[in-house]
């Protein structure tokens, strides 16, 4: 195994869930003493947005997603909606809406932090993030729509970092 | 006697680790920081993070659901 410091990731998800992932795995990468790049590309440009107020969770796309409710009593949390709803129940328009306000709320009761507040800690503590510029033609983007300080480029780039690397994450 | 304490109780992987991370930061070789939380994950994670760092954990104890680390910084 080399002794390269470096961590590569590549985030290509855009659901509010898969969010997570990368940033938890980059601001930790850095905690650990790595110099952390992630390419975002495809549905992970999302990541990279100004506003991510937009991210949604889906759960008819991951029909195994656990659903417990986060408030009332214990035997009311304790039950899986996940399992005992059809997975057409989601085309309801306004549920899946509903299902990410509460995997929200879920998210806050277990103390886990906001997307936004992952992303700034990352930014913080030195993550290098390029933006795949290929999708961002494809999806009709424009390098105004994300935030600061970030790379914009291509596979090359990023397989040319990824080459150095000893720790290379495809999320 | 700790030189500092971070209170992360309540916040969840990889808060902990990130606050003491940028915490060490602005302290001192051999100074010791205390971190009270309260993820039942963060044992583990912070002998991993000593591990890979080279701050030495000093001490792990829990106290009720609490538990609270001495990390001293390399």
């Amino acid at each position: 195994m080399s002794n390269s410091n470096e961590m590569t990731l590549i985030a290509s998800k855009g659901t509010l869930d898969w969010a997570y992932p990368p940033f938890i795995l980059a601001s930790t990468g850095i905690a650990i003493g790595k110099n952390v790049t992630v390419f975002c590309t495809f549905y992970g440009l999302n990541l990279l947005l100004k506003d991510l107020s937009h991210l949604r969770i889906s759960p008819q796309g991951n029909p195994d997603m656990p659903m417990k409710m986060p408030f009332g009593p214990k035997w009311f949390q304790s039950i899986d909606f996940g399992q005992r709803i059809p997975n057409i129940f989601w085309n309801i328009p306004g549920l899946e809406l509903f299902a990410t306000r509460m995997m929200k709320k879920t998210f806050k009761k277990n103390g886990m932090s906001t997307i936004e507040e992952l992303r700034e800690i990352c930014i913080e503590m030195g993550v290098k993030f390029i933006a795949c510029e290929m999708t961002m033609g494809m999806f009709g983007f424009s390098r105004e729509d994300f935030i600061e300080g970030i790379e914009f480029a291509g596979a090359a780039t990023y397989l040319d970092v990824a080459h150095n690397s000893n720790q290379d994450l495809f999320i | 006697m700790a030189n500092q304490t971070l209170d992360m109780c309540g916040y969840a992987c990889p808060m902990p680790i990130l606050k003491t991370k940028q915490a060490l930061a602005a302290m001192e070789s051999k100074e010791v920081i205390e971190v009270i939380c309260t993820d039942q994950g963060s044992k583990k994670d912070f002998e991993a993070f000593c591990n890979q760092l080279g701050h030495k954990l000093l001490s792990q104890r829990d106290e009720g659901n609490k538990i609270i680390f001495n990390i001293e910084k390399n």
